[in-house]
């Protein structure tokens, strides 16, 4: 059965960016607006975000929007847009202000202040050393802006749909008209009308094997709009969070070493202070995944395996309960390691795409180099690629990302949606959608997706990780197209309509084996080293040649093209990234 | 890898005059979730054994179930705690909608009753208003609700009277009411002072023993009950 439904403006998705949108956008009432959100919102993965948000309030020291951009430059290796960051940056303050008046409840000062703590690659006076810039509610930072946001949007009467997953995003005559959208409770789908379209559903994470990210994360935005020619942005540059609990992924906060806890390899050697002089632990993500690895490469992983330890063991029991309460219960449930008493077994985990659909300061998607945009068709939070983030995204500056870009990209969508008129939709707008679904379910026997998920996710992880070189990129590159052709012959065991999440998880499938697609292949065609992208066979930054966004199209073969765009470059001239 | 044995409530109003029980034979090993357990059926052995879940480290709430009789997140207990026999059903009191899945609208209709947000209408100061450590304390404990429901579908009160509140709403009205920022503390006071408001309540202590975020929601419920009294006064 298809339903039909007629908004001015749709937001795909119901994490901090999606909501944060939904808030602006309820707030023009002459505007009909609704969330579709695969998930009830307040299960998205911006609940799992820990540390704190960026924004230079200097509530406890000197600090300016000024330093936090330059901080945010050079963590991305210079590939980041300065234009967005400075904007990103001057409104930091501004939107972590509104998020205390919307009710966040901020861990606070003694002056009662909002609370800051320091944070990797945060620094004063541009590089001198750490600033407490991160405003943080103790270490459940994320969920306290999904649930303020949730009530907001409770507050204001914006209208969900939730367990409707999209399936497509409709575009017709050079704009965006709507989405697709299958509904999980009955197996139907839904036809979304629409002025406007923000796409924010999140990362994907779950094209690798060690991964922060939920079961969820597996890209839809990104996939559906790749597959209706729009291409994604620099999506070689993949960020490893240095502390995943061992073997398990679970994120612990760099909020712990801002408190500060200490890495230690298996002689009890403090060597972050080998690998960055001044910032020692709270050197970027990339730059101290990378130092976790080499350790471990060379020998000195705890018991010669693939861990080392988080020691912060020192702080003692009140930092630990009052600060990290969280991360404690982790330990505790997961490992049986009190960190009041033990150290934490970490290893590096897949953690944030910096890539993603690109879009400009307002979240309108821009397909190529001269800022072209399709009308209509917004993209915010970590499926977009403004670039704030560039090469490595500094921590906390996902938080940011997604209330200041998803405010902006709201703001926008009004004003669009005021003045235009609703397109007129493509004919047969399910046909794709349903073709495929039905397809999935006709198959009698066959692999299990599961299956190939797993290949995938090991492929990824061993050859398109942390350290990569070219022969065993072009393995990944081979192993994801073997997995594409053996996706035609998957088995869904689920032959049902009503919740049927075998099916869901099939059609996820595919999403996540096209993005991994598309990350090896832009990997295997940057030949340098830049930010979260290490090569082995390529060790050097190359501005001379580099200095550049990719821009990764599928092609109508399924193949990958890609074609470049160039940095935009304000006030901080590239040099030698030294932390 | 040790074999464990997953006994689990099965039910497709589609096709099901009523639920059964269906066994699973797993490899799983002691530092497994219960939720990597239930994954291995899905992928593995029947696809079409169906359940939420998301995050799976216990802070999005998706996967509360019955395990062995108590509430838990799937994903926040692990098989060595649960022993090579584990019976799993879903939350009791909301309608089943398949096997695991319950119906969650009357949950987050319960949550929306309680005005969960923060009402001051007093023009916002140009920086953070402010609130002293010992007033952000005060109602630390409410702030880390995940809305899962354990706590609600663990109350007898609750199952004997589907019209009750219910602990996890009070919980978000408790939240609000101790916020020094907050100025509608007298409207949800109020709301919950109804028939099916906090004097359902008790004092079982399941919702606290269920609460997979450790919140104390047994004294929140006092503590919103003795403000009820003392406005009254």
């Amino acid at each position: 059965m298809i339903h039909t439904h007629t908004y001015d403006a749709l937001v795909v998705g119901g994490g901090g960016a999606g909501m944060m949108a939904a808030i602006y956008l309820s707030r023009e009432s002459r505007l009909r607006t609704a969330v579709i959100s695969k998930l009830y919102p307040t299960r998205s993965h911006t609940g799992a975000a820990q540390g704190g948000i960026g924004a230079a309030l200097g509530n406890l020291e000197e600090d300016h929007p000024e330093w936090h951009a330059f901080d945010t430059v050079k963590g991305s290796d210079y590939l980041g847009d300065q234009d967005a960051i400075e904007t990103m940056c001057r409104e930091a303050v501004d939107v972590v202000i509104e998020l205390e008046h919307m009710g966040l409840p901020f861990s606070r000062t003694p002056d009662g202040k909002i609370a800051q703590r320091p944070f990797g690659g945060h620094t004063h006076h541009q590089g001198q050393g750490p600033v407490r810039r991160s405003c943080y509610a103790a270490d459940r930072t994320g969920h306290m802006i999904l649930q303020t946001l949730y009530q907001n949007c409770i507050k204001n009467g914006v209208e969900f749909f939730d367990e409707f997953q999209v399936v497509d995003v409709m575009l017709a005559e050079g704009r965006c008209v709507g989405v697709v959208a299958y509904e999980v409770a009955t197996g139907d789908l839904h036809v979304f009308h629409s002025k406007s379209v923000n796409l924010a559903t999140g990362g994907f994470g779950r094209i690798f094997s060690i991964t922060s990210n939920a079961h969820a994360n597996t890209g839809d935005g990104p996939a559906v709009a790749l597959r209706r020619g729009i291409p994604l942005e620099d999506m070689e540059f993949y960020q490893f969070h240095p502390t995943g609990i061992y073997k398990m992924g679970i994120l612990i906060t760099e909020g712990v070493r801002g408190e500060g806890g200490v890495l230690r390899n298996d002689y009890g050697e403090r060597f972050m202070e080998r690998y960055a002089p001044t910032m020692k632990d709270l050197a970027s993500r990339d730059v101290v995944a990378r130092a976790i690895y080499q350790e471990m490469r060379e020998g000195r992983g705890i018991n010669g395996k693939r861990y080392v330890y988080l020691d912060a063991t020192y702080l003692g029991a009140e930092v630990i309960e009052q600060k990290l309460p969280d991360i404690a219960d982790f330990c505790r449930t997961y490992l049986g390691v009190d960190p009041v008493h033990e150290p934490m077994p970490i290893q590096p985990t897949a953690h944030y795409a910096m890539g993603g659909i690109p879009t400009n300061v307002d979240g309108c998607v821009v397909i190529d180099d001269r800022g072209t945009v399709v009308p209509g068709l917004y993209a915010a939070g970590e499926t977009a690629c403004v670039s704030v983030h560039g090469g490595n995204r500094l921590g906390t500056n996902s938080l940011l990302d997604l209330v200041v870009f998803g405010r902006r990209s709201g703001l926008h969508m009004a004003e669009f949606c005021l003045e235009a008129d609703l397109g007129s939709l493509p004919e047969n707008p399910t046909r794709d959608v349903a073709a495929e679904l039905e397809r999935l379910l006709s198959v009698a026997a066959g692999e299990p997706p599961a299956r190939l998920r797993q290949e995938l996710q090991d492929t990824m992880m061993d050859f398109v990780g942390v350290f990569r070189e070219e022969e065993g990129m072009r393995q990944a590159m081979d192993k994801v197209r073997e997995l594409k052709r053996r996706y035609e012959a998957v088995v869904v065991m689920d032959k049902g309509r009503r919740f049927n999440t075998d099916l869901l998880e099939a059609w996820e499938l595919r999403n996540l084996l096209d993005l991994a697609e598309v990350t090896a292949a832009s990997a295997l065609n940057r030949k340098e080293s830049r930010g979260a992208h290490s090569r082995e066979d390529f060790p050097n930054r190359d501005d001379e040649n580099w200095l550049k966004h990719t821009l990764a199209v599928q092609d109508v073969d399924g193949g990958v093209r890609i074609d470049y765009k160039p940095v935009t470059i304000t006030q901080f001239e590239p040099k030698e990234r030294v932390y | 890898m040790p074999m464990v044995t997953l006994r689990i409530q099965r039910f497709d109003p589609e096709n099901d005059q009523r639920p059964v029980y269906r066994e699973y034979a797993v490899n799983a090993d002691p530092t497994d979730r219960v939720l990597d357990a239930i994954n291995s059926v899905k992928w593995y052995q029947d696809g079409s054994l169906t359940y939420r879940r998301s995050c799976a480290h216990g802070i999005c709430g998706s996967d509360a179930m019955r395990i062995n009789g108590a509430n838990r997140l799937a994903c926040k207990v692990l098989i060595r705690d649960v022993g090579a026999k584990v019976t799993i059903e879903p939350l009791m009191g909301f309608r089943v909608i398949k096997d695991l899945v319950v119906d969650m609208e009357p949950f987050f209709a319960q949550f929306r009753s309680v005005l969960p947000y923060l009402i001051n209408d007093e023009g916002a100061p140009e920086r953070e208003r402010t609130q002293s450590v010992h007033e952000r304390e005060v109602y630390d404990d409410t702030t880390k609700c995940i809305l899962c429901a354990a706590c609600t579908t663990s109350c007898p009160s609750f199952w004997a009277d589907e019209n009750f509140v219910g602990p996890a709403a009070i919980v978000n009205a408790h939240r609000f009411i101790f916020d020094s920022r907050d100025k509608a503390a007298a409207e949800r006071l109020d709301i919950l002072n109804d028939r099916e408001g906090v004097w359902r309540c008790r004092t079982v202590f399941n919702c606290t023993e269920a609460c997979p975020r450790e919140i104390r929601i047994t004294k929140a419920i006092g503590e919103v009950k003795k403000a009820i009294l003392s406005s009254a006064r």
